[in-house]
C-alpha cells in the first residue's frame, strides 16, 4: 500500500509531460483553469483555441481522446443541470424545434459546458501524467501548509487500507453465510460500516506509528531533500499553456 | 454539490476564493495545537472514509442537480472543527485536481460550502447538543444525526446563496424553486448522512471512546479508558 503506488487515473509513460516536476504542471493547470473561466462566455473561438491547447498538451503526453472523453463523465451531473437552464432562465425567449428557450439560459449552458469541460480535461491530464506522490511533493514544494499536505498523504495511503479491510470484512461476512441483497439486509450493513473505521484506524494507526519511530516528523523524505525541483527552464516550457492561455481570454476580453 | 467551472462568475468565485484562503489559514493555525499523535492517524483517516463517500453521487434529474454525502459532520465530531474542516478541504482540493470533480477556479465556493458552512454548522449543533441530550449513545447518536442533517442543508443552502451573487443565468423567480429543490434533496441526503455519521459516531464512541474529539473537547473531567480492542467492534 502507499508510496510510489499509480492512481487508477495514472497513465505510465516518459512523455515530457510525465518528465515535468509536479509543481511546474499543478501550478499551469490552476492558472489555464482561471483564464478559461475568466473568458466571456460569448467569445466561442477563445474555447475552440483552449480546446487545441488541451489537444497538443494531450498528445504531448501521449494520452488518447478516448480515455479522456471517457473519463471526462464525471462532469455529467452539472451537464444536466446545464441542459436544465435553457428552460428556467429568465428573459429573453427564442423559438428552438417548437420549444421557447431563454437566450440567457442556452448562452448559460453553453458557459458551464465549455468551462466545465475545458476543467474536467485540464485536471484529467494532469492525473493521468502524475503519480499521487508526485502530486503530494508538488503542492509541498509549492509551499501548502504542511498540515494540509499531512493530512493529504495519510488520506491517500489509509483510502488503501480502508478498501482493503472492506474487502477483507465482506469475505469474512459472505463466507458466514450473510448474503446481503435487499434492502432490509442494511443493517448489517450499517453496523459494518463502524466497525469498518474502527479497523481501519488501528490499522492505520500502527502504519503512523511505524512511520513515527523510522524518523517519520510529518513530511516525506522525498520532500526535504529537494531533490528534483523544477529548474528555470522546465517553469518556462510548463508556462507556455497557461501564458497562451492568458492571451486568449485578454483578446477575448479586449474584443468584447 | 461540486460546483463546476463555468456556474458562477469570475469575481464571486474569486471573492470566495480569498475568504476560504484566509478561513483555511486560520484552521491551519488552530489546527497545529490539535494534531497530537493520536489525531494525525485519524485525520488521515476521516479524509480517506470522507474521500471514499463522496464518491457516491445521488444525480435528482428533475432539477439537474446532484447530491453526495459531505462528511462534515463526522470530522467535527471525530477531529473537531478545525482539523474536520481541513480534512474536507484537503478532500475537495484532491478531487478538483486530480478527478476534475468541482472546477478548479471554483475551489473557493465549494471549499466555503462543504468544508466551512457545513463543517461550522455542524460543530456549533455537536457543542449544543452534548450539553443538552442525556450522556449516553443513544445521545450521541441523535446528536450526530441531527448536526449531520442540518450541516449537508445549510451547505447546500450555501450553493443557493453564490448562485444568488453571481450565478452566470439569471433564472428570475426560478431562484426559489433551486433554493427549494436544494433543500428537498439535501434533506433527504441528510437522512443517509446523518444514518452513517450516527453508526459510526457511536460504534467509534462505544469501543474507544478516546478517539472522539467532541466528548473529549466537550468533557474534559472524564478520563478515557484507552484500551484498544484488537480486531474492532465485532
Amino acid at each position: 500500500m502507499g508510496a510510489g503506488h499509480p492512481h487508477v487515473l495514472y497513465r505510465e509513460s516518459g512523455s515530457p509531460v510525465h518528465r515535468l516536476p509536479p509543481e511546474v504542471k499543478i501550478a499551469a493547470m490552476v492558472l489555464f483553469t482561471v483564464a478559461v473561466v475568466a473568458t466571456p462566455r460569448e467569445a466561442y473561438w477563445a474555447f475552440g483555441g483552449y480546446a487545441l491547447l488541451v489537444a497538443v498538451v494531450a498528445a504531448l503526453a501521449r494520452v488518447g481522446p478516448r480515455w479522456l472523453l471517457s473519463r471526462a463523465l464525471i462532469e455529467l451531473p452539472f451537464v444536466l443541470f446545464a441542459f436544465a437552464l435553457p428552460f428556467l432562465g429568465a428573459g429573453e425567449r427564442v423559438e428552438v424545434a417548437g420549444l421557447a428557450l431563454s437566450v440567457d439560459g442556452l448562452h448559460g449552458a453553453f458557459n458551464i459546458l465549455a468551462k466545465g469541460t475545458l476543467g474536467v480535461l485540464a485536471s484529467l491530464l494532469l492525473a493521468a501524467t502524475t503519480t499521487t506522490r508526485d502530486l503530494l511533493l508538488g503542492l509541498d514544494r509549492l509551499r501548502c501548509p504542511q498540515i494540509l499536505t499531512q493530512i493529504a498523504t495519510f488520506m491517500l495511503r489509509y483510502l488503501e487500507v480502508l478498501v482493503g479491510e472492506a474487502r477483507r470484512m465482506r469475505v469474512a461476512r459472505v463466507s458466514r453465510g450473510d448474503d446481503p441483497r435487499f434492502l432490509w439486509q442494511l443493517r448489517g450493513f450499517a453496523a459494518g460500516v463502524g466497525a469498518l473505521f474502527l479497523r481501519a484506524f488501528e490499522r492505520g494507526e500502527r502504519v503512523y506509528l511505524a512511520m513515527l519511530s523510522r524518523g517519520y516528523t510529518g513530511r516525506m523524505p522525498t520532500a526535504w531533500q529537494g531533490a528534483g525541483a523544477a529548474t528555470a527552464g522546465q517553469w518556462v516550457a510548463a508556462a507556455t499553456v497557461p501564458a497562451i492561455a492568458a492571451t486568449i481570454a485578454a483578446v477575448a476580453l479586449v474584443l468584447q | 454539490m461540486h460546483i463546476s467551472n463555468g456556474i458562477i462568475n469570475g469575481p464571486v468565485a474569486a471573492i470566495f476564493a480569498a475568504f476560504a484562503l484566509a478561513a483555511l489559514a486560520f484552521c491551519v493555525r488552530r489546527g497545529r495545537a490539535d494534531l497530537d499523535d493520536r489525531l494525525a492517524p485519524m485525520a488521515g483517516l476521516v479524509a480517506a472514509f470522507i474521500f471514499a463517500v463522496q464518491m457516491l453521487n445521488f444525480p435528482i434529474f428533475t432539477a439537474g442537480v446532484s447530491g453526495h454525502l459531505l462528511g462534515g459532520a463526522l470530522a467535527a465530531m471525530l477531529v473537531g472543527p478545525w482539523v474536520g474542516a481541513l480534512c474536507v478541504a484537503v478532500v475537495l482540493i484532491v478531487q478538483a485536481l486530480v478527478f476534475g470533480d468541482g472546477g478548479v477556479a471554483m475551489l473557493g465556493l465549494n471549499i466555503t460550502n462543504m468544508a466551512l458552512l457545513g463543517t461550522a454548522a455542524a460543530y456549533l449543533l455537536i457543542a449544543l447538543l452534548l450539553r443538552v441530550l442525556p450522556r449516553s449513545p443513544s445521545g450521541l447518536a441523535v446528536t450526530a444525526f441531527v448536526s449531520a442533517l442540518v450541516s449537508v442543508v445549510v451547505a447546500a443552502q450555501g450553493f443557493v446563496l453564490q448562485y444568488w451573487l453571481g450565478g452566470t443565468t439569471d433564472l428570475g423567480g426560478n431562484l426559489t424553486g433551486l433554493a427549494g429543490t436544494m433543500a428537498f434533496a439535501h434533506l433527504l441526503i441528510g437522512v443517509g448522512e446523518g444514518l452513517i455519521t450516527a453508526t459510526t459516531v457511536v460504534t467509534v464512541a462505544k469501543v474507544r471512546p478516546d478517539l472522539v474529539y467532541a466528548l473529549r473537547a466537550l468533557k474534559p473531567a472524564t478520563p478515557a479508558p484507552a484500551v484498544p480492542v484488537a480486531g474492532g467492534a465485532r
